[in-house]
């Protein structure tokens, strides 16, 4: 009796100091939450010789851990797939988006490790209270070029606010795959679209991460 | 690559233009499957797309790697500056032009400061004081004066482009004041260098988008697409609802992008 107590006793300790650490997550402003995983990411590919060298699998490690939580993968292929989305069974829906998260993962890793040493503006959220998605805006700023814009579309979530679309510089990778995957639905059918972003992943497995600067 | 760009160069430039339109046309068209609206002439784009692409990986390319790795950081940093500030006049002109005047003041002051303290401009000392690199040029004026922007068009040796960003392109050519050198092998010396160095500073792009896209040709066009429009709106395009399945994400060629309404 005693020893259940004991142990109730200490899932409610174990509750208390997890809940908030949860709770802040869930209730975080979607500006504060880019913000703070934006330092914390580049504080670490700072300090990361490896990373800065172009080690894939320390730079995926850093995304997968710190990043992907915060991505919804599913409405960023749903949107990337628009019409067909429909078309697609649900183990055909499941397979897309791991073949589509593993190449938007790939794609941001090469970019990360490219990161130098750009300075960060974050501009104040453009939203009325209340509001369920919204975009938040950051700056990277560097010298002598005009400063590119990072845009987070951000929806709200029980699990806090996932972002399911990221454009750079005014340009959206999810919204510029929707081409590409209406040709070859077209082409061969959503499976021969799997077929194409299996391909593509596996040849990029073995691939360097793009060229350091 | 200098003896390409010199040999273009000496030709008047109407025939050097005429030359570079004809060799993609040699090397034939294929009719295209399902065309997309905003491409009509898909299968010649493709055919300068590929003479494009071909080119920069014989010669672009390679040069511009070995350009990135014989010259220290700091130093192409000062070439890139360089060019950068040449170009700031106009893009003043054209922030003049599209009716902003306090951003036409700012890239000329920009050309001011660096011009002097910048020593000619290889140092970018403005955005240190906070005068903002900004991103103009004709096309881009011709759409905030209500131009529609006609349909894509990949340009050779320019890459993608379309009807109204090509005769704006001819605007920016004619306008570049590195371009109206009177010394011609300086001149295309020059322009070979601002190709080679707009060129390295691109090669780790090049790789994303290489291994980012299923098909380049289209996954290039639609990058395009998207990011002149962000540019015409000066980074703030009113925002599509992606969630909509049907929303067509890019416009069409005389969609909305022709209006821009300003606030």
């Amino acid at each position: 009796m005693l020893r259940a107590i004991d142990r109730f006793l200490t899932w409610v300790a174990f509750a208390a100091l997890v809940a908030p650490a949860l709770a802040v997550a869930a209730d975080m402003a979607p500006d504060v939450l880019v913000k703070q995983v934006t330092l914390e990411v580049v504080d670490i590919v700072k300090q990361d010789k490896d990373i800065q060298a172009g080690d894939h699998q320390k730079v995926l490690a850093l995304v997968e851990g710190k990043v992907l939580p915060h991505f919804d993968f599913t409405t960023m292929t749903r949107i990337a797939m628009g019409r067909s989305w429909r078309t697609a069974t649900p183990e055909q829906k499941t397979r897309l988006v791991a073949e589509f998260k593993t190449l938007l993962v790939r794609t941001y890793s090469s970019a990360l490790s490219s990161y130098q040493d750009e300075k960060f503006e974050f501009r104040p959220l453009r939203a009325k209270a209340g509001e369920t998605d919204v975009t938040v805006n950051v700056r990277v700023m560097q010298s002598g070029r005009e400063p590119v814009a990072l845009d987070y579309d951000m929806e709200q979530t029980p699990d806090g606010w996932k972002c399911y679309n990221v454009y750079v510089a005014g340009v959206s990778l999810v919204a510029n795959y929707r081409t590409e995957f209406d040709a070859e639905v077209r082409k061969a059918g959503v499976e021969g679209l799997l077929k194409s972003l299996e391909a593509k992943n596996k040849s990029l497995e073995d691939a360097p991460l793009a060229r350091k600067k | 690559m200098k003896s390409l760009v010199r040999i273009l160069g000496r030709l008047p430039r109407g025939r050097a233009l005429a030359l570079a339109l004809a060799l993609p046309l040699a090397s034939g068209c294929a009719t295209v499957q399902t065309p997309d609206p905003r491409d009509p002439y898909e299968s010649f784009n493709r055919a300068v797309f590929s003479f494009n692409d071909g080119l920069d990986k014989a010669v672009l390319k390679p040069v511009a790697t070995a350009y990135h790795d014989v010259l220290p950081g700091p130093l192409r940093m000062m070439v890139r500056n360089f060019f950068s500030n040449i170009s700031d006049v106009f893009i003043g002109v054209n922030n003049m032009l599209q009716g902003k005047p306090g951003e036409g003041f700012n890239d000329w002051a920009r050309v001011l400061f660096n011009t002097t303290f910048g020593l000619a401009g290889i140092n970018d000392v403005a955005s240190e004081m906070g005068l903002e690199k900004h991103n103009e040029d004709f096309g881009q004026t011709f759409a905030v004066w209500g131009a529609g922007s006609g349909p894509y068009l990949v340009l050779p040796l320019f890459g993608p482009s379309d009807v109204r960003d090509g005769i704006g392109l001819g605007f920016d050519l004619y306008a570049s004041p590195l371009l109206a050198y009177h010394n011609v092998p300086v001149r295309n010396s020059l322009a070979a260098l601002r190709t080679v160095s707009e060129r390295s500073e691109l090669l780790e792009a090049s790789t994303i988008v290489e291994q980012a896209a299923l098909d380049e040709y289209s996954f290039r066009r639609d990058f395009y697409l998207q990011r002149r429009r962000s540019l015409i709106y000066d980074g703030n395009p009113p925002r599509e609802r992606l969630q909509d399945e049907d929303s067509s994400l890019v416009p069409a060629p005389d969609g909305d992008t022709n209006h821009v309404a300003r606030n």
